[in-house]
């Protein structure tokens, strides 16, 4: 009775937050698209829209592992290597419509391994995803060495491209709906949601409520996996170009948006609507920089420091309240 | 409770894999061109035009090298009038320049001089751009020819490889273990220098006692080039020179050798620029390296693309335009265009080169 009060008086903070996110993102949408040439075209949507894909397709399961208090590091190295294992199932002459499924797969295996590792044996998952980063990214290396797989066919790889009929709707855009509208609907309404929150919030109550924090933990690395090689069949074909160091460096982007969503990295808390205005924020901001002739130096800059005081802002507050309550919980 | 909606969503995905495991899209269905051709005629008598957007996409900005091309090009677009443009990735990552192309062919700018990451993966983007009439020139690493006009060549692949190995033979004596210590692994035109290299080892009898014992990659990033010079040492005790094809190695390498028990011993020799290497060859670290101009490759590099927008050139081979002071140049096969010989620099003449 007293947890469940306290944790709505969290909850009102947060939600103020998403909002403010999800305000600042239209505000600043409107306002680009006013100011700065060539920004609100038709064509300049579709950019945004795959320039935020891969983001976004692992923004959606990091929103959920980090709401349980964990994180998934390895995620930008599995779509490297997922990228690199269809390079060589491709060198094989094995179709590409097998292709896909195997590396959505082969992600969900390498999330396995995270699970097993974490979830599993109790390690945390900040070192075992450290670990993974790297060994994931070598193993990439060890597939593909210094070489590209260029040529993927032309159907796909436009298809990727391309916008839906006359229309500039990217076609890219509706699956990306339906997964955030699934992953939206599964954290907020469903009763894995609520799990998710609770092993969040507190481990211990969580498990005396009957959540099974393992198991739910476990599975939603594989779903990170998933994602991240769901992710690297998007890179692979937008690029045309499968190469083991492909996505280097995202998985710090795709931490960065989930965390000015609103998400705590203490978990607990977060929401969905606030990581997707976010990954929009971010990706349109970096767009509107570039066309506005803003030099690299001062758009790294920017960028960086939106990112400090957005995360800095939530997280403060959350953190000394995490704080006090993990000092409760000891002397408890 | 958890498990149900993963299932939901795997046994799709194992069933799509199994049945699309007989019959669909492999390799080789989809042989094409690999992009638009160029349909156009060219018109030799055309004046260059006045008043071009020019826009220069470099592999990764702050890298001097690239700093001098830009210095040249600009030059020529304030020449013809025209505006000027220096942008692109932070990171040397073909993706990020993607995106750098993608504005810049929103903007209409209607020349594009690039430095690409990746031969391919910059296709689509760079066919949007030349629908959009842009003309695409690359210079210093090209990309596929099917997705640019013109390439403007630094200079021969196998005159540098040339060069550089005969300017380590001189000064290892002809004998010893050799080493290079490249850029990225997928670099474009690094690799088609290792090629050459490779090639000439095994066939040139002058070259019988040199033996290439390693070839290691500082990706371009100083601190990683430096570790890399440093590992080489360690694994390779006789190593008699390292090569260094690339201006961020060398000058990393250089540093090393300097601050190192292996000054003077160990030989090192590649591409660098003279402002960055001056030191090196002053306290006897370096005795001799090559580069051609970057300046002057960036002018061409502008003036090829001045002369493709006003409909001189098309790219063609055998087509010639006049690229301002530095003189008529002709189009090759493949539509490439070369700057000329590498220049060798050492201690009697460094002084006269400041770039």
């Amino acid at each position: 009775m007293p947890t469940r009060l306290r944790e709505s008086a969290l909850m009102r903070p947060l939600a103020t937050w998403d909002a403010a996110v999800i305000a600042a993102t239209a505000a600043f949408l409107i306002i680009a698209a006013a100011s700065v040439e060539h920004f609100g075209t038709a064509r300049n949507f579709g950019y945004i829209v795959l320039d935020l894909a891969p983001i976004l397709l692992l923004a959606l399961a990091m929103t959920l592992i980090v709401t349980t208090g964990e994180i998934d590091l390895s995620v930008a190295s599995t779509v490297g290597l997922t990228s690199a294992a269809m390079g060589v199932m491709w060198n094989a002459g094995i179709p590409l419509e097998t292709i896909m499924p195997a590396a959505v797969l082969l992600g969900a295996a390498l999330g396995a391994v995270n699970g097993l590792f974490t979830a599993g044996f109790g390690l945390p998952s900040l070192a075992v995803t450290i670990g993974t980063l790297a060994l994931y990214r070598g193993l990439s290396y060890v597939l593909l060495g210094d070489t590209a797989v260029a040529d993927w066919p032309r159907d796909f790889t436009s298809w990727t491209l391309g916008t839906i009929g006359e229309s500039p709707i990217p076609n890219v855009l509706i699956p990306l709906a339906a997964l955030a509208a699934v992953f939206g609907l599964v954290l907020h309404a469903t009763p894995v949601g609520r799990s998710v929150y609770a092993a969040g919030a507190s481990p211990v109550a969580a498990a005396y409520a009957g959540v099974p924090v393992r198991r739910l933990k476990f599975w939603l690395y594989v779903v990170s996996g998933s994602m991240a090689g769901l992710t690297g069949v998007f890179w692979t074909l937008r690029y045309s170009s499968a190469r083991a160091d492909n996505a280097f460096g995202l998985e710090l982007t795709v931490v960065a948006v989930v965390l000015l969503g609103g998400v705590s990295i203490f978990g607990g808390k977060g929401a969905l609507p606030g990581v997707l205005a976010a990954v929009v924020l971010l990706t349109a901001l970096q767009n509107a920089l570039r066309l506005a002739h803003v030099s690299t130096e001062a758009l790294t800059v920017v960028t960086g420091s939106l990112l400090i005081v957005a995360v800095l802002a939530p997280n403060l507050a959350a953190s000394a309240r995490r704080t006090l309550r993990a000092r409760r919980r000891r002397t408890a | 409770m958890s498990r149900k909606p993963i299932l939901t969503l795997a046994v799709p995905l194992l069933t799509a894999a199994l049945l699309a495991a007989c019959g669909g899209t492999t390799q080789g269905d989809d042989e094409d061109d690999g992009g638009p051709g160029t349909d156009a005629t060219a018109n030799p008598d055309a004046e260059i035009q006045t008043g071009l957007s020019f826009a220069m996409l470099p592999k990764s900005v702050n890298n001097p090298y690239f700093e001098a091309s830009s210095t040249g090009a600009e030059a020529v677009a304030t020449e013809l009038e025209g505006t000027y443009e220096y942008t692109g990735p932070s990171d040397a990552s073909a993706s990020s320049q993607v995106s750098y192309i993608d504005t810049l062919s929103q903007q209409a700018t209607d020349v594009i001089l690039l430095s690409a990451n990746d031969p391919n993966a910059l296709c689509s983007s760079l066919d949007q751009a030349r629908d959009a009439e842009t003309v695409v020139v690359t210079f210093d690493s090209d990309v596929d020819p099917g997705c640019r006009d013109l390439f403007v060549s630094q200079v021969d692949s196998d005159e540098v490889g040339l060069a550089l190995l005969e300017m380590t033979a001189e000064q290892i004596g002809g004998a010893g273990e050799v080493a290079i210590l490249s850029a990225t692994a997928n670099a474009t035109n690094q690799n088609a220098w290792i090629e050459v290299i490779e090639a000439e080892l095994d066939s040139n009898p002058d070259y019988a006692d040199i033996e290439l014992v390693d070839v290691v990659y500082g990706d371009d990033e100083d601190e990683k080039s430096f570790s890399e010079t440093q590992g080489l040492l360690q694994a390779n005790p006789d190593l008699s020179a390292i090569i260094s094809p690339t201006t961020v190695g060398i000058a990393a390498a250089a540093r090393y050798l300097s601050g190192s028990e292996y000054q003077g011993e160990v030989a090192l020799t590649g591409l660098g620029t003279p402002n960055q290497m001056r030191e090196y060859i002053e306290d006897g670290t370096v005795t001799e390296f090559a580069l051609w101009d970057p300046t002057a490759l960036g002018e061409l590099a502008a003036w090829t693309g001045a002369a493709a927008a006003s409909g001189i050139v098309t790219g063609a081979e055998g087509e010639t335009f006049t690229a301002g002071e530095l003189g008529e140049y002709t189009v090759g096969a493949d539509g490439v265009v070369t700057l000329g010989p590498p220049t060798r620099f050492n201690a009697d003449n460094i002084d006269e080169f400041d770039f």
